[in-house]
């Protein structure tokens, strides 16, 4: 005799909450905040530009060096996910930075002339708010004392953030375009010895047009996160 | 995804009569799944559910179970054979490739269309590039015994997508009205065209040996050993070297083309087939006590 039933449970085994050791806990808890220092130090310069200058415009030049050294620094989080200490993907940490730094190097920096372009100041504001509050997050979880407040901008302020750092990013590679093209910036044209060639003016496009299948995911997914992690707050709240 | 529980409950009078190995046992009209569409290549049968999925070989009676059996199903999803996704990721670059040699229109200027390039090296490289996937398809058909009858539909999306992609790639290049033919000129192709035959030959050497270690219809798995064939002497040193012979065809390839892509093509296969290589490596030395201490997964003494 043989027959089916229905196990109610779906395979999920239960997972095995490995944390980092002392010495990796403290390490992190240093990075953190020098992090959030730093982009506090670019939000501050920001400000105070602002107040100097009496407009918006050009205040890339006052937090240049900053941005670059702490945005470039943001490549040992790979690194934290490599070697373990940090729980997350690789390649999903990896992809992050590296648009990040491809922005801050490949574009701003390489093509002179978007420098002084309104949506530099965009995305710049809409990264330093959000590094932040991320920065202080992982620093305050990883010492087991994360304030509400924080937990909640995570969770929140990215509904407004992200699609305004995406516009300030797509902004400016759509300006950097008609330069590179131009100047044939970081391309290589056939014939030569290697047999390859390399359209930037093309790739920066291309770019652009990924933007469009993955922004979207990216955003959903932190709707998603957002329900889970701020959700049953209010769930407990009912119940009382 | 969800698993199923299921209950059998054989006659415990005879035991020794009870020989139902498991593919009968789904097979078996009293048993029935809740969707007919779950046919047996989409089964996950197991014993615990965070378990291994147990074999079609498995008898019923070699099984650690009692008067009552508690089985866990899954459902894999939709399956295809790896035969079938074996000869459509290579003939994609077959005739891909032959496309961009005989310069189709659309790909480049007009005024090249259906014209040759007036480089040997390039018809050298179309002939060995050509011959190379026509041996992987009558591999796939006549030399390899597969362990697995199927792998996930979606596989042949992502598998194609590389295959013929790269091909395309690279034969973009090669076959362009401004190829620039290599450096050092004959020396480099000629040096180049006898490590891609000698890798050819080796891998193929390899395929072979592979094959008789394992009777046709069975799943067997044995340690591969050194035969009369010296080709198949790098088994001293090595647990695959199939994919050691792979890496040196496309290294080949790449020092006769001299064209970067390929180059690419090569280090991401090397990556993909060391990954493959290390898995097997560790699957022989958990399965076999006696496995060879000397041997590297792929390359010799160095990984």
């Amino acid at each position: 005799i043989a027959g089916t039933s229905k196990a109610a449970h779906s395979d999920v085994a239960p997972k095995k909450k490995k944390g980092p050791g002392a010495l990796a806990t403290a390490y992190l808890v240093i990075y953190n905040v020098v992090m959030t220092a730093g982009w506090l130090v670019i939000a501050v310069g920001l400000v105070r530009a602002y107040l100097a200058r009496g407009s918006y415009h050009g205040l890339y030049y006052s937090i240049e060096k900053p941005l670059k050294f702490f945005q470039t620094g943001a490549i040992l989080e790979i690194l934290h996910c490599a070697v373990g200490i940090v729980p997350s993907s690789v390649v999903l940490t990896g992809f992050q930075v590296m648009s990040r730094v491809f922005l801050t190097w490949a574009v701003t920096h390489s093509v002179r002339e978007v420098q002084s372009e309104d949506s530099v100041l965009l995305f710049v504001t809409a990264w330093t708010v959000t590094e932040i509050i991320r920065y202080s997050f992982y620093t305050f979880s990883l010492l087991n004392h994360l304030p509400y407040l924080i937990k909640w901008a995570r969770y929140t302020f990215f509904i407004v953030l992200y699609p305004m750092g995406v516009t300030g990013e797509l902004l400016t590679i759509y300006a950097a375009l008609p330069y590179v093209q131009k100047t044939g910036l970081y391309s290589v044209t056939l014939p030569n010895k290697y047999n390859f060639s390399f359209d930037y003016h093309t790739f920066l496009i291309l770019t652009m047009i990924s933007y469009i299948p993955l922004f979207p995911q990216l955003y959903f997914h932190m709707m998603r996160q957002r329900k889970k992690v701020l959700g049953h707050v209010e769930d407990y709240s009912k119940v009382e | 995804k969800l698993l199923y529980q299921l209950l059998f409950i054989y006659d415990h009078a005879n035991p020794l009569n009870i020989t139902v190995n498991m593919e009968k046992l789904i097979q078996c009209p009293v048993f029935s799944l809740p969707d007919p569409q779950w046919y047996p290549a989409r089964q996950s049968i197991r014993l615990d559910p965070k378990g291994k999925s147990l074999k079609d070989e498995d008898v019923l009676q070699n099984l650690p179970v009692g008067t009552t059996a508690t089985f866990y199903f899954r459902d894999l999803g939709a399956q295809i054979s790896w035969v079938t996704v074996f000869l459509t990721e290579y003939t994609g670059p077959l005739l891909i490739y032959l496309m961009f040699y005989f310069r189709v229109p659309f790909i480049y200027a007009p005024k090249y269309d259906f014209t040759t390039s007036k480089h040997w090296v390039v018809h050298l490289a179309c002939m060995c590039h050509s011959f190379h996937y026509v041996k992987r398809l009558l591999e796939t058909l006549f030399v390899h015994r597969f362990s697995h009858g199927t792998m996930p539909l979606r596989n042949i999306f992502k598998n194609c997508s590389y295959y013929w992609g790269f091909a395309a790639w690279m034969a973009y290049y090669i076959n362009h009205p401004l190829y620039t033919p290599p450096i050092y000129g004959e020396q480099q192709i000629r040096l180049a065209l006898i490590i891609f035959l000698f890798c050819q030959i080796g891998n193929f050497s390899i395929h072979i040996a592979l094959r008789n270690l394992r009777p046709p219809g069975s799943k067997t798995r044995k340690i591969p050993y050194p035969t009369k064939n010296p080709f198949t002497w790098i088994f001293l040193l090595v647990s695959c070297p199939n994919y050691t012979y792979e890496l040196g065809s496309w290294l080949g390839f790449t020092l006769m083309t001299q064209c970067v892509p390929v180059a690419f093509f090569t280090l991401v296969g090397f990556i993909q087939m060391t990954v493959w290589a290390k898995g097997k490596h560790r699957s022989y030395l958990k399965e076999f006590r006696d496995y060879p201490p000397l041997r590297s997964p792929i390359l010799p003494f160095i990984l």
